[in-house]
């Protein structure tokens, strides 16, 4: 091999994949924002007209009450997992001799793809034979519990099934930090009288604080992106009660066949998960560099 | 803990005794909220339509049939065809382990060169993939959609693996780079002295080295790729969808009577193998986790 050449591999090498991440990522953004910014309905038109996709997108009732949702289910769920993630890792961090088989249990669901999740809550949920049926059954016959098929309170069975889903992994990732945390601080504490509670409250958990950025960072991302769990557990309905913004912008580009608003939605999208995740990533990679 | 030492013997025994034994409790309580969904699935699975309709959600089946998960995998209808989800699960077998080979190979290739063969504008590199791992895909749909036509690759299985490696780059390039970076400098100095080359370098010294690596991203790419739903929904036609667009398709057609036990039995037929890898190589699956969240 030519010295030239043995001294450019490794330049050649990464150069496929540098090019492939430049057009499907960074090409294929510009190319949505770009048609965000047009007319485009069924096919893609190229003249830009101004931002008359994002007013008609903040116009939408539809859209509202996806962000809305968003706004809710996002919340809901990353306070909850993180607080049963916490507990659980704490509760699970006393010397447990069954560490491994309940980290085992409470892990699994994440292996599980979000359509199985759905269609499993699915028939756990419904009315007619699941959970509210079985309670009934035992005796309480004015037990309602039809979440699933009302409109102001299926997103919250979106809720319950993603805690399910992801709240060993979070439960997972604290203990992980909990065991990082220095075992002589905690011993010396213990030394002195120091209440666990306390010692908790006050040494382990402030410690533990790039822990809870990344848990939060993980859980944004999964809440914003969240698109086949809604898909199989209420398919967005009733109505479009539980359509989040990945919904919306799938129901605008495959059964509206109306580009403009698929492509504007899906630019609001990014930019929300990049409000959250640029200036974690920017942090983490100086902080690498440095 | 250590405050309740300082009350009298006797007492802070039998108090410890009592907490241990509510912490446990709490735990196993846990445990069955995690395993009730699968049991619930499982059971259903295993009833006949008139005991599902007639006996509650966590009642053992009376009468154990296996007739759903026959109906499941080879006779239940995703629309309009009736194939049950055998064909859509040889699809994502299909997809998958391509896809899943190919990644893993371009990130091991991208993560020697971005740990140890420094040049300018390589972190700058990496940090271009790094951000790609986060954008939310709906922002390249339609474009990709558009070029898979232009390609004639349409709605094909090549297509999705194609979809699926590009964008299983960043992540794969992620676990090899920050595997290789811990490997010192030195030993590729060593071996350049020794006359060794820049693929010699890797083979003999690298990949022999690589085996957790592989393992965690292979398990990794293989779960998303299983699990993938968007991409699968998106690039997909009536022959050629992932067996999880192919359950949904059973579980929410609307067409006949509605088979709860086929819809369970389909479910657990299309969790299975990943729930196989993580029961079998769990330790790798969580590194995985941790390692593509907490990056670094």
């Amino acid at each position: 091999m030519p010295e030239w050449l043995e001294k450019q591999l490794p330049k050649l090498v990464l150069a496929p994949s540098f090019i492939a991440v430049l057009v499907f990522v960074y090409g294929f953004i510009a190319w949505t924002g770009w048609v965000s910014l047009t007319r485009s309905r069924l096919m893609p038109r190229y003249e830009i007209e101004g931002l008359v996709q994002y007013s008609k997108l903040f116009a939408s009732p539809r859209w509202d009450t996806a962000m809305n949702n968003l706004v809710v289910f996002g919340l809901l769920f990353i306070i909850i997992a993180m607080v049963l993630g916490l507990l659980l890792a704490i509760l699970l961090d006393q010397q447990i001799r069954t560490e491994g088989a309940i980290r085992t249990i409470y892990l699994y669901p994440m292996a599980l793809s979000m359509i199985v999740t759905g269609t499993a809550w699915k028939w756990i949920l419904n009315p007619g034979l699941g959970l509210e049926a079985t309670v009934r059954g035992w005796g309480f016959e004015d037990f309602t519990f039809d979440w699933l098929v009302n409109p102001d309170m299926a997103i919250y069975t979106v809720v319950i099934a993603i805690i399910w889903q992801s709240s060993g992994f979070v439960m997972a990732l604290f203990l992980a930090g909990l065991r990082s945390v220095d075992g002589e601080i905690i011993k010396a504490a213990q030394v002195d009288g120091i209440p666990t509670w306390r010692i908790y409250s006050a040494i382990v958990i402030p410690s533990m604080a790039p822990i809870f950025l990344s848990a939060f960072i993980v859980l944004a991302h999964l809440a914003i992106k969240s698109f086949d769990l809604v898909i199989a557990l209420t398919g967005g309905g009733p109505g479009y009660a539980t359509d989040l913004p990945a919904t919306y912008m799938y129901a605008m580009a495959f059964s509206r066949g109306d580009l403009g608003q698929a492509a504007a939605s899906a630019m609001v999208m990014m930019m929300v998960v990049f409000a959250v995740v640029v200036p974690y990533l920017y942090s983490e990679l100086r902080a690498k560099n440095d | 803990m250590t405050d309740l030492a300082s009350s009298s013997p006797p007492r802070a025994g039998w108090n410890r005794r009592l907490l241990r034994w509510m912490l446990y409790a709490i735990l196993g309580l846990f445990a069955l909220y995690y395993l009730l969904p699968l049991f619930v699935m499982l059971t259903t699975s295993l009833k006949s339509l008139e005991e599902i309709r007639a006996g509650s959600l966590i009642a053992l089946p009376r009468d154990v049939t296996f007739s759903p998960w026959a109906t499941a995998w080879s006779s239940a209808c995703t629309g309009i065809q009736c194939e049950g989800l055998r064909p859509y699960f040889w699809n994502s077998v299909l997809i998958a382990i391509p896809a899943v080979a190919l990644s893993t190979m371009l990130g091991a290739m991208n993560g020697y060169v971005i740990a140890q063969w420094r040049f300018r504008g390589a972190n700058l590199i990496f940090s271009l993939m790094l951000f790609g791992c986060f954008i939310p895909f709906q922002v390249v749909l339609l474009p990709m959609a558009r070029l898979l036509g232009m390609m004639g690759l349409a709605g094909s299985i090549p297509g999705l693996i194609f979809v699926h490696v590009i964008y299983g780059i960043g992540f794969t390039t992620l676990f090899f780079r920050n595997y290789y970076v811990t490997i010192p400098a030195d030993l590729v100095k060593a071996a350049k002295v020794d006359g060794a080359g820049f693929f010699r370098i890797f083979w003999s010294i690298f990949l022999p080295l690589s085996l957790p690596i592989i393992v965690v991203t292979v398990i990794w790419q293989f779960t998303q790729i299983w699990n993938d739903f968007l991409f699968g929904v998106s690039f997909s036609e009536a022959g050629t969808q992932p067996v999880t667009v192919a359950l949904n398709n059973i579980v929410n057609s609307t067409t006949g009577v509605k088979e709860y036990n086929v819809d369970m039995a389909a479910a657990i037929i299309a969790a299975l193998p990943t729930l196989i890898v993580y029961v079998v190589a769990g330790k790798y699956f969580v590194r995985g986790l941790t390692a593509g969240s907490v990056k670094g």
